[in-house]
């Protein structure tokens, strides 16, 4: 995957690319609004990573309209100190696809970074999603493993579809809270873990093998081994 | 002069000194127009003197028009019965009319009537008008000119009646009267905007003295409160007057800044001594692991440890941030209508499972619409808080309760435990940033949660009640009940519940039991 990341304080950006080339991506840096802008409009990339307070008199919100202005639809994820409900509105409403604030997790980075590129090409409405023997059908809303019949709960169910769409990918809890339950907010109690067990309970325990995998200090993948 | 002055009036010095530096200061005001439109009083006295003399001129106005309208009327209804009759007489023969006259002339007392009546050859048969006026030519029938009549001059208002015979008939009012009434008007109108000018000019003066006197006040408040003080506040006049309310809303925005004042204060206190502790901590971690690790292994748990203490200082920065977001009031324009039914089912489905996974039961009762005004984002977290709590402080086996009804015009949203509670005296101070009860002491926790519930409830112009459970501590969300919305919709909105789910949602929280 090539990404572009535009991100002004040296360290964060250092850290933030060692990462991503860890992880097998291609990673172009700028550390100003203005060659952001030229490098993401001149090349393509499948994600760009956004700081909002750029020096260079183009700062993030002004770089992302542009770009989208020009009708590139590159995914964009905001990473910005600025943390208010209003930020995060305003980020979203100028083209942002996702919206991270610092400090930050470089898992949760990597995660949503990963879910963005894989958001920017599934194009067609999908009606089957599935993962070695897990086969889920969205419009019957059926859910069968190796043949065998699965009941969930209408909440279960989009849990598994999440982890489904977003296969051999790390979801983290934050991700879950918000795609799952359109929740933005971090409950103190671990809510999510637990619905993710009743989750296996159902659709890994009663089969030789687990699909879903916890990702230590990160969260969790469906994965067919 | 001045100087000579003081002297010899002794202690009255000072004041007449004061008042002759105020006339002066009028006196230049006067003189420099500009600098005396800048006072608001000077310009309500200008508006409120145009206003008065725009009034003034149009009742003049219509005085003048209908005074003098009326006069005229009344000359023409008079000339024109008097005419009438004279003509009828005309049929008896030109002497008869002529003795007609006569008669009437000598029968008017007021002396105003006036008649001529000529024969064919233009000759004065009758009448007391010695010649013919050279202005009342054949074709006017009606005219008002000045005439003479036994020497005395005067002005009237005629009429031409051609008669048979080549006989002509004048009839008249000597108007003298009201020419001279048209003139006393005239003046009275030239005059009142003089004098009214003046008097306004001197209101003007007088509104600025008293606008000065009340805004004076205002602004010295308003200086000493910018330059810190800000227990200062207006005196009331006790009036009830339009001063006092605005005294009133600034009093009222000062406690308002008072208090959002001492919340910052608080909050600085708060960091600087809540934080400062994860803080040391972690930093002790680091040093300690650097100095005397032994292996990698123990390396990287130190860290590990410090990541997690940082994380949890980040998340107390958080909610310290969106909790004086909450407080400023800014997310007031993102309210909207949210039905609290389905939300609130949605987070007693994310947090019954973890209950049981607890050993606890959530039991919940929620009616299927429950509408409310509000930031829905705001109001989940809210709720998700009291459940946090209540999870993290009941023993296993207990039974926690989120209930929500509508009453007497509120919507209250209900979250019970039977853990410890908090002792009475503890429950007002237990909505503070960063109070921790003496059960709380050795849970993890900020002691940010119940703040951020309660700048919640407040943003929504609600409360926070805490109550006994006995055992355990009950929570009340009470926010007002949302303003009526249009029949129409209501009816909509209803139907959509009705189909979605029947008559309400109550359950124990029991995984796999169907229920939504």
């Amino acid at each position: 995957m090539r990404i572009l990341v535009v991100e002004d304080d040296k360290d964060v950006a250092g850290f933030i690319l060692k990462g991503l080339k860890e992880a097998g991506h291609v990673v172009e840096h700028a550390d100003n609004g203005r060659d952001g802008l030229f490098l993401a409009a001149s090349e393509n990339f499948d994600a760009i990573v956004l700081d909002r307070m750029l020096p260079g008199g183009v700062d993030g919100l002004r770089l992302l309209e542009t770009l989208r202005s020009q009708n590139n639809q590159t995914p964009v994820l905001f990473l910005s100190a600025l943390a208010q409900v209003d930020d995060r509105v305003k980020g979203l409403k100028a083209g942002g696809d996702d919206y991270m604030t610092k400090p930050f997790a470089f898992a949760e980075l990597l995660a949503r970074v990963e879910a963005l590129t894989r958001r920017g090409k599934t194009e067609a409405p999908v009606t089957r999603l599935a993962a070695g023997d897990l086969e889920m059908d969205l419009l019957s809303r059926s859910v069968r493993r190796a043949g065998q019949k699965i009941d969930l709960q209408p909440r279960e169910f989009r849990l598994l579809e999440y982890l489904l769409r977003h296969a051999g990918q790390v979801v983290t809890r934050t991700m879950l809270l918000e795609g799952v339950w359109d929740y933005h907010f971090d409950p103190q109690t671990n809510v999510i873990d637990v619905h993710v067990s009743r989750l296996r309970q159902k659709v890994d325990k009663p089969f030789p093998t687990a699909l879903i995998h916890t990702v230590r200090n990160a969260g969790y993948m469906l994965r067919a081994e | 002069m001045a100087g000579g002055l003081t002297a010899r009036t002794g202690f009255l010095g000072p004041r007449l000194a004061r008042a002759r530096a105020h006339l002066r200061r009028q006196w230049w005001l006067l003189m420099h127009p500009r600098t005396l439109m800048r006072s608001a009083g000077v310009r309500f006295g200008l508006i409120y003197a145009a206003l008065f003399s725009a009034c003034a001129l149009a009742l003049a106005a219509f005085l003048w028009w209908s005074t003098a309208g009326l006069l005229d009327r009344q000359a023409d209804a008079a000339i024109n019965a008097d005419a009438q009759g004279l003509v009828e007489h005309f049929l008896d023969g030109p002497a008869v009319l002529a003795e007609i006259i006569q008669e009437r002339l000598v029968a008017n007392i007021n002396d105003d009537a006036i008649y001529l009546l000529t024969d064919a050859q233009g000759q004065p048969v009758a009448g007391n008008l010695a010649t013919w006026p050279a202005a009342m030519t054949p074709d006017v029938s009606i005219a008002e000119l000045p005439i003479d009549r036994a020497g005395v001059h005067g002005f009237a208002r005629i009429h031409q009646f051609v008669l048979p015979g080549g006989f002509h008939l004048l009839v008249g009012r000597d108007v003298q009267g009201r020419v001279q009434m048209r003139r006393i008007l005239g003046d009275a109108l030239l005059w009142t905007p003089a004098i009214v000018l003046v008097m306004a000019i001197l209101g003007a003066l007088v509104m600025r003295g008293l606008f000065r006197a009340t805004l004076s006040e205002i602004a010295a408040t308003a200086s000493a409160v910018s330059r810190g003080d800000l227990t200062r506040r207006l005196r009331l006049s006790g009036l009830g007057d339009e001063f006092d309310r605005v005294a009133e809303e600034i009093n009222h925005m000062l406690e308002r800044l008072a208090s959002l004042m001492d919340g910052v204060r608080q909050v600085s206190n708060a960091i600087a001594h809540d934080l400062r502790t994860p803080i040391t901590r972690a930093r002790a971690r680091l040093e300690d692991a650097a100095r005397s690790a032994q292996s990698e292994a123990d390396l990287r748990a130190a860290i590990e440890r410090a990541q997690s203490d940082l994380d949890d200082i980040v998340k107390v920065f958080q909610a310290l941030l969106r909790i004086s977001e909450i407080e400023a009031g800014a997310r007031r324009s993102a309210f909207a209508r949210v039905d609290l039914g389905p939300l609130l089912f949605d987070l007693a489905e994310l947090y019954a499972a973890a209950a049981e996974e607890r050993g606890q039961t959530l039991a919940y009762q929620i009616p299927p619409i429950l509408p409310a005004f509000g930031d829905r984002d705001m109001l989940q977290q809210a709720v998700a808080n009291l459940l946090d709590n209540a999870l993290k402080f009941s023993p296993p086996g207990s039974t926690i309760r989120l209930e929500a009804k509508s009453v007497a015009g509120r919507v209250e949203i209900l979250v019970a435990d039977q853990g410890a509670g908090i002792p009475a005296g503890d429950r007002k101070r237990a909505t503070e940033r960063f109070f921790r009860g003496e059960q709380a002491r050795n849970t993890p926790g900020s002691g940010l949660g119940l703040a951020l519930v309660a700048a919640v409830a407040t943003l929504h112009d609600g409360e926070l009640r805490l109550e006994d459970n006995a055992p355990g501590l009950q929570a009340v969300i009470s926010l007002p009940a949302p303003r009526a919305v249009p029949a129409a919709k209501r009816a909509n909105a209803g139907k959509a519940g009705v189909g979605k789910m029947a008559a309400g949602r109550t359950g124990a929280g029991r995984a796999g039991e169907p229920e939504g």
